[in-house]
């Protein structure tokens, strides 16, 4: 097919632009460019993991209406199942050993994500499948299962903070002229990044994210057109559960310690994240998080009474802005 | 001519409200049945129903012989039959070439597609391979239309069940789409074609159903309507009156 004679369409890059504006008007404020460097990546790496924590989240109200409140606790089980295996593979990660360290870091986020997704699983056919189209039975449900994750929590692994020390080469900074940027969130970019990139290639590059775009738009559509989507569905679940999971293990590092309540108080950034970007949108949702990560930093150095608010802030400008989200989903 | 498809004594309710109180009607294989009627008389619940979007409450709906009603929507998708609703249904955020390839159940992709068949769908709407990686969503509304069929008919199916096609067009397209859809009847697809604009049914139609207040006032032959003045006057006074 000749592509001469296909007019272009156009890709709203405003909101896209968003991130490197928001970087570039906060280097006068913060003055110094090796701070504001330093601060930058911590942003992008606190943006990827929520990115990755939010991304399931985001697909799941996108294609099945579901509110799922209770999608913190896969972050805790995560971040609690890292804590295991780190303790199993003491050996791995106190030796100054980049290739063993990663080792052991993927065998726990392997682990997390295995578990998260065989919870996700159940919660799904025990919780979420009664209460389909029912908004406020799914918040109360769901909200009901988040407080069970976290006394089960209490019950496997006790009710206090645990440590979640980085492995040793993952520790410290690398230094770029003054600018001093963590070993650990330079990975968390990379992690992030590659999941970004290999949840683009499914829902853009193969028939089931197809399937997945086109669910979030008009389910019932895709059943008409002879697809099961409550099947497509569970799927969704279990893999965002899982990528829950995995963000559990990358918020777990990046705080350096786990408690129960983990999964409670991400929940609240993340559906902040996924109302900034449109509900249902993987891009949005990725902007949404890269806002907020640079946002919440920016803002810890130059304002930090501000902190708490500035995510908060940040959503009430957007939808001020836009309604509907950075990328509003169509037809929804 | 032998029914492919046939509804006796359908009901069905949405909620609290009974809105189809019994319907009957035939669509025999290789013919274009027109159901007609005025606003809210049943006829978009009538394809939701025969889809399995609305479950019907009584009543029977058989495809090939076959009772489908209390079948899910994909069983009842995958038997061949394919659904063009009222709002047209596009994946308006997908391209037209995704919203062709997601329709294309056997396909994973584009290549998949037999390029005869593609080819055929070109010629029916020019405009489609025009705009093949354009967002459907940017499309005017009478190219979605032209989408929406194209989607029914990217792989072959046994039944197509098409609702208000000429809706919310300008005249020059409905033009289009009366070609279109000729075309595609020279082929003897089988299809139930909802329709408000009686041109257009008379066009297209080799068999009526008259639909009024959720049940089938009228079957025939679509020439016995067209050369029956009295009963269009009947039928057709009835829709208009209806309107007013």
């Amino acid at each position: 097919m000749s592509s001469a004679a296909i007019p272009k369409a156009s890709f709203d890059w405003l909101p896209l632009a968003l991130v490197p504006l928001l970087a570039l008007l906060a280097l006068p404020l913060i003055g110094s460019p090796s701070t504001w460097l330093t601060l930058t990546i911590a942003g992008l790496a606190m943006g990827m993991i929520v990115f990755v924590t939010a991304s399931g989240l985001t697909l799941v109200f996108g294609l099945m209406d579901v509110l799922n409140f209770g999608h913190g606790v896969f972050i805790a089980f995560g971040a609690y199942v890292a804590t295991t295996v780190f303790a199993g593979m003491a050996d791995w990660t106190s030796v100054d050993s980049l290739l063993r360290n990663l080792v052991a870091v993927f065998a726990a986020m392997a682990a997390a994500m295995a578990l998260a997704g065989a919870i996700g699983w159940a919660f799904e056919r025990v919780m979420v499948r009664p209460v389909y189209g029912q908004h406020l039975k799914q918040i109360l449900i769901t909200m009901g299962g988040m407080i069970i994750g976290e006394e089960l929590i209490k019950v496997i692994w006790g009710p206090e903070q645990r440590p979640l020390a980085l492995p040793e080469a993952l520790r410290g900074s690398i230094l770029i002229g003054d600018a001093a940027i963590g070993k650990y969130r330079v990975l968390a970019v990379a992690i992030g990044a590659f999941v970004l990139a290999a949840m683009l290639h499914v829902l853009v590059r193969t028939k089931i994210g197809l399937l997945v775009r086109a669910g979030v738009q008009d389910r019932e559509m895709v059943e008409a057109l002879g697809y099961r989507i409550r099947r497509l569905f569970v799927g969704v679940f279990v893999v965002g559960s899982a990528l829950a999971g995995l963000g559990g293990v990358m918020w777990g590092l990046f705080q350096q310690n786990v408690i129960p309540q983990l999964g409670a108080q991400v929940n609240v950034l993340i559906f902040i994240v996924i109302i900034i970007g449109g509900l249902g949108s993987t891009l949005g949702c990725f902007v949404g998080a890269l806002l907020v990560g640079l946002l919440v930093n920016y803002t810890g150095f130059i304002a930090p009474v501000f902190t708490a608010f500035a995510s908060i802030a940040l959503m009430v400008a957007v939808l001020l802005w836009r309604p509907q989200g950075l990328y509003p989903v169509a037809n929804r | 001519m032998s029914a492919l498809l046939k509804l006796d004594g359908v009901h069905t309710h949405i909620g609290s409200y009974h809105i189809l109180h019994g319907v009957d009607f035939e669509v025999p294989l290789g013919q274009v049945t027109m159901l007609l009627g005025r606003n809210g008389a049943g006829k978009t619940t009538t394809l939701r129903t025969i889809m399995g979007l609305w479950a019907a409450s009584a009543g029977t709906v058989s495809f090939d012989g076959a009772p489908i009603h209390r079948r899910q929507t994909p069983d009842i998708a995958q038997l061949g039959i394919a659904y063009v609703p009222e709002s047209m249904g596009i994946f308006g955020d997908l391209t037209v070439r995704e919203n062709l390839l997601l329709a294309a159940r056997g396909a994973r992709r584009i290549d998949d597609i037999d390029t005869q068949r593609l080819d055929w769908i070109f010629g029916l709407f020019p405009a489609l391979k025009k705009f093949w990686l354009y967002p459907a969503g940017k499309l005017s509304g009478g190219q979605k239309q032209m989408l929406a069929i194209a989607r029914a008919i990217v792989e072959p199916r046994r039944l197509l069940l098409i609702d208000e096609p000429s809706k919310g067009l300008a005249p020059a397209i409905v033009g289009n789409l009366i070609a279109a859809l000729r075309e595609l009847k020279a082929t003897q697809t089988t299809v139930l074609l909802v329709e408000q604009n009686f041109a257009m049914a008379r066009a297209l139609g080799d068999t009526v159903a008259v639909m009024d207040d959720g049940r089938v006032v009228h079957r025939g032959a679509m020439a016995e309507l067209v050369e029956n003045e009295q009963l269009q006057q009947r039928l057709l006074g009835l829709s208009l009156g209806a309107h007013q």
